[in-house]
């Protein structure tokens, strides 16, 4: 059992297939982390290595904890300790860290296309902890892993996603995943943050958040990366918040059973009420653990494609 | 030396010729080129040739111009490991090119008298055909004050430009514009808007959104075309638009050449009406190039401008570049196609394609750029009539290849087009009577 492809670089070309597999793969692995025991020998004797050019916390925790659970050696390597300050190219870091026998490198750089880079030139099994602006595979398997898991289902579902379409990454992924499973995608947001062209895509655009958030099943946040305020995407947060921040009152509008998600980690008070964040209806925590359940499911389908 | 070139198909848009003809050259020079079917009179002339005679017998192949192009990165001095005057002018013989123009974004850039003194000796030393430096239109190519272009045109620059790094400030580029008419010479203008590029590594639209990749709309592009037109309808100066990528641009050109303001000439390269923005798909940093590559539609309409003459030259913007630079992630990978050594065959798919006649290719591919930049008239490039430089290209179109960069003589092998299947290519190309051949 396995996938068809060694690599897990992003959504935009997984089948339903693949992506049906991991979720039910990432069922059973979930049934494991409910246990008392939590570690499970699928993998013993291989090797992962986080590589990250970015700082992390819950994503490379995420994956060294999954790696774990399933008996793999884990190796952390982040771009401070690394030789990375000496100089040393991408692609020659890799080669090395594959050299010294690595089954999986799990990666997340600043650059879009880095993991694609990195599986066309490796053998070892890439899997892409967010490249640039470009996909972040395994946060958006989660999302979908929790809707399906409280939903029953992801197809006819109305799924909002809300925030910095543009950069994010997350968004991205879930758009691909979303669209392929049969939800129905709105973005919402700026217009400077949401290209007009992912209409193409089959997607729905909006910039009046009440509008989108009508009747939606599931309501994403994404992060405001307030660093990005200087270069005038928006006036300022406080106006940003006042259009597309969510709010107890503007969940309303949408369906009363609507989940609240949101990737982390969260602006409170700039994209999104504490109230809400903390409030019934979010399943914030919950997208962590399933995070968990997801990754151990990738690196183990992983591991069945190479042989 | 004396060189006979017998049986040739000669396309010359300077001179109309019926026929095969016979090309004698002398010192470098053109001396006569001769009807074959006046072939009684030819045979007598012939049969006085001194000893030392060579005679290329064409086999009624296309004879044509040896190529002008008017956009060229050598890179020396400075960046010799991506290129350098000798590797560069190799690749140039070898695609059809004999008259190089290269672009000032060297190290040090082109500003001064002593560089390009130092390009022009050393092309005379080693390069494989005639090199004319392009001086830079503000010292350093800052976009800060002008540089010294007088001192600069009377050293060799044939022409001026900060291609790369446009001058964003529109009050030095006007005054870059009027100074420069008292050399009659064209600025080339390397039309981007920077701050509305904002950094962006490829056309803006679906596919960069969609590759996470910043884009550049091509609005970048058509701004500064329609302002450098509107610079030139204020002085009067002559302008040289540098590789349009739009449907945009070529409209505005169009309409301005239509207005009547006819100092304007422009230029597209071989990429922007072969390829499109998908060829940066799987983050192929060989399709990363500035302007960047476009749409279908955009193609289209260079196609057009090409045909009605809106775009009156057919440059490559040669970008070398070392294959390490190129390896990397598309972000950090440098913008450039190698173009010199596909630029002939890309530019005959278009004779293929019914966009322009071998006449017209060779116009905009010789004749054309070595009249805007006074070549034609004053180093006798261009053209094949007596008394011209002896730059020409029997061409070999009997045969497909297939373009494999490990044969290219450039240094750089960052092409988009490795395995595209062409049929022209140069058999021999002779610059300034230099014959020059390959197995």
């Amino acid at each position: 059992m396995g996938l068809s492809s060694k690599d897990l670089t992003g959504l935009k070309d997984l089948s339903p297939e693949d992506i049906g597999l991991i979720l039910e793969t990432a069922a059973g692995f979930k049934d494991v982390l409910g246990r008392d025991i939590k570690k499970v020998p699928a993998l013993r004797g291989k090797t992962t290595v986080t590589l990250f050019y970015e700082p992390s916390t819950r994503t490379r925790t995420s994956f060294e904890l999954a790696a774990k659970r399933l008996s793999t050696d884990v190796i952390n390597i982040s771009v401070s300790t690394s030789s990375v300050v000496k100089g040393e190219t991408l692609i020659d870091t890799a080669r090395n860290v594959e050299a010294l026998g690595a089954d999986f490198i799990i990666v997340r750089h600043s650059s879009s296309g880095i993991a694609q880079f990195l599986a066309k030139k490796l053998k070892a099994s890439v899997i892409n902890a967010g490249d640039g602006t470009n996909e972040h595979p395994t946060q958006a398997l989660l999302d979908l892993f929790t809707i399906q898991e409280k939903k029953g289902r992801l197809n006819g579902l109305k799924v909002a996603i809300v925030g910095d379409i543009l950069h994010s990454r997350v968004a991205k992924s879930n758009i691909y995943g979303l669209t392929r499973l049969g939800a129905e995608v709105r973005l919402i947001g700026p217009p400077t943050l949401v290209p007009g062209c992912l209409k193409d895509l089959g997607v729905r655009i909006f910039y009046d958040m009440d509008k989108g958030l009508q009747g939606a099943d599931i309501v994403m946040m994404l992060r405001i990366q307030t660093e990005r305020q200087g270069k005038g995407f928006f006036p300022s947060a406080e106006e940003y918040f006042r259009n597309w921040g969510l709010t107890t009152a503007r969940l309303a509008a949408a369906d009363p059973d609507a989940l609240v998600m949101h990737p982390g980690p969260m602006n409170r008070g700039v994209e999104i009420a504490s109230d809400v964040a903390d409030g019934g209806r979010s399943v914030i925590l919950e997208q962590v653990t399933n995070g968990l359940a997801v990754r151990m499911a990738v690196l183990y389908l992983l591991s069945g494609t190479k042989q | 030396m004396t060189i006979l070139i017998k049986n040739a198909e000669l396309t010359d848009p300077s001179q109309k010729m019926d026929g095969l003809c016979s090309i004698l050259i002398e010192d470098g020079k053109i001396k006569e080129i001769t009807s074959e079917r006046s072939a009684g009179k030819g045979q007598k002339t012939r049969e006085k040739q001194p000893q030392e005679l060579t005679v290329i017998d064409a086999e009624g192949r296309p004879v044509i111009p040896g190529l002008v192009d008017m956009h060229v990165h050598l890179r020396e001095p400075g960046f010799e490991y991506k290129e350098t005057i000798r590797t560069g002018t190799e690749a140039a013989v070898r695609g059809g090119i004999t008259t190089v123009c290269c672009m000032p974004n060297t190290r040090p850039v082109i500003d001064n008298a002593s560089i390009t003194s130092f390009i022009l000796s050393k092309a005379a030393q080693e390069g494989s055909c005639s090199v004319y430096p392009i001086g830079a239109i503000t010292k350093g190519q800052k976009g800060e004050e002008l540089a010294e272009l007088s001192i600069l045109h009377e050293a060799g620059c044939i022409a001026f430009s900060d291609d790369g790094r446009p001058v964003m400030d529109s009050l030095l580029m006007r005054r870059a514009l009027e100074y420069s008419k008292i050399l009659e010479v064209p600025l080339i203008s390397h039309c981007e808007d920077l701050a509305l590029a904002a950094g962006g590594v490829m056309n803006e639209g679906l596919t960069s959104v969609m590759l996470g990749l910043r884009g550049i709309p091509p609005q970048a592009e058509e701004i500064i075309v329609a302002r450098d037109i509107a610079l030139a309808e204020l002085t009067g100066a002559r302008l040289h638009i540098a590789h349009v990528s739009t449907a945009g641009s070529v409209g505005i050109i169009r309409a301005a050449k239509k207005r009547g303001i006819t100092d304007i000439t422009a230029e597209t390269c071989p990429h922007y009406f072969h390829i499109t923005e998908e060829a940066a798909r799987d983050y192929n940093t060989f399709a990363k190039v500035n302007p960047p590559l476009r749409t279908r539609k955009d193609i289209e309409a260079i196609r057009e401008g090409l045909q009605d003459g809106t775009i009156d030259v057919i440059a490559t913007d040669h970008a070398p570049h070392h294959l390490d630079e190129k390896s990397g992630d598309f972000d950090s990978a440098p913008s450039g196609i190698s173009g010199l050594e596909t630029s002939l065959g890309l530019s005959m798919k278009l004779v293929d394609d019914g966009v322009l006649d071998m006449a017209g290719l060779v116009g905009k591919m010789a004749l054309t750029p070595a009249r805007i930049l006074g070549l034609f008239s004053k180093n006798k490039k261009g053209s094949l009539k007596p008394g011209f430089d002896a730059d020409l290209v029997i061409l070999d179109t009997a045969s497909e290849y297939t373009v494999d960069p490990a044969l290219f003589r450039s240094k750089g092998v960052n092409t988009p087009f490795e395995g595209w299947k062409l049929r022209a290519r140069a058999a021999i190309t002779l610059s300034n009577g230099r014959i020059h051949t390959w197995t």
